[in-house]
């Protein structure tokens, strides 16, 4: 299972934009690159992404070799009450991977 | 012969972009541009797409996208997707949200191959299409087709 990290800040006023970072390990094989000893790597990326916050999806996105190696994605919830932020991913050779972190609003 | 099939491409799709649609650098008549739009014109403005102008490598480059929508449940960002001109996939990316998030705004890296255009369209809540280019130049292109 590809490992995740999750950047949020510790603590978030209700209804204040809230700055959420995530980095997955994955190397987002194209299919094109070839190995030392010149055997073609099979395609592997992530194909998939789902964020959820308190149950609720919050972003999707559709992602190819076209996304760098070790996705990064950042983006701004609206902190609405205390609760898991999930990401939900899956790549071409259907591995799933899922981080959580959560989200505390004062 | 690529080059060749592209450039008559462009020849024929050029009376196109300049009688029937604002923007020239979005053709409405591309099959993966209407998979998205459903053939709707793609308006210029409201999205921005940030690059840096030159690359050393195409392997990991900062790209950030800004629309310019307030994000409330009667007005936000539906999706913006982002296209390359010269990646073997083109699609690079689609990103799908709504009023949950506080900003319409959003950074990733790309992978590049080669010196390109690189186009976002984003769809609104009232169902209109608006979109961004950027030329960009890098050094050393991320992956080699053959």
């Amino acid at each position: 299972m590809a490992l995740a990290r999750i950047q949020v800040p510790p603590q978030a006023k209700r209804g204040e934009p809230v700055e959420v970072r995530i980095v997955i390990q994955h190397p987002m094989e194209t299919g094109f690159r070839r190995d030392a000893n010149g055997v073609r790597q099979r395609r592997n990326a992530i194909v998939a992404l789902v964020c959820r916050y308190g149950g609720v999806e919050v972003l999707r996105a559709i992602t190819s070799p076209g996304v760098a190696a070790n996705p990064t994605l950042r983006f701004h919830l609206r902190a609405e009450k205390t609760g898991d932020l999930e990401f939900w991913w899956i790549d071409d050779d259907d591995v799933e991977g899922s981080a959580k972190a959560q989200l505390v609003v004062v | 012969m690529k080059r060749r099939r592209f450039l008559a491409l462009s020849l024929i799709s050029l009376p196109f972009s300049t009688a029937g649609q604002p923007n020239a650098h979005v053709s409405t008549i591309d099959p993966l541009v209407r998979s998205f739009t459903g053939g709707k014109d793609v308006l210029p403005g409201k999205v921005t797409l940030v690059l840096p102008r030159i690359a050393d490598n195409g392997h990991s480059v900062p790209m950030t996208v800004t629309v310019d929508s307030p994000m409330t449940p009667a007005e936000h960002v539906r999706a913006v997707h982002l296209i390359s001109e010269k990646n073997p996939v083109r699609d690079m990316a689609s990103f799908y949200f709504g009023p949950h998030l506080a900003r319409a705004e959003f950074s990733s890296r790309l992978r590049l191959n080669g010196s390109q255009r690189v186009v976002a369209i984003a769809e609104l809540s009232d169902g209109s299409f608006w979109s961004d280019m950027v030329q960009i130049e890098v050094r050393e292109a991320a992956c080699t087709e053959d």
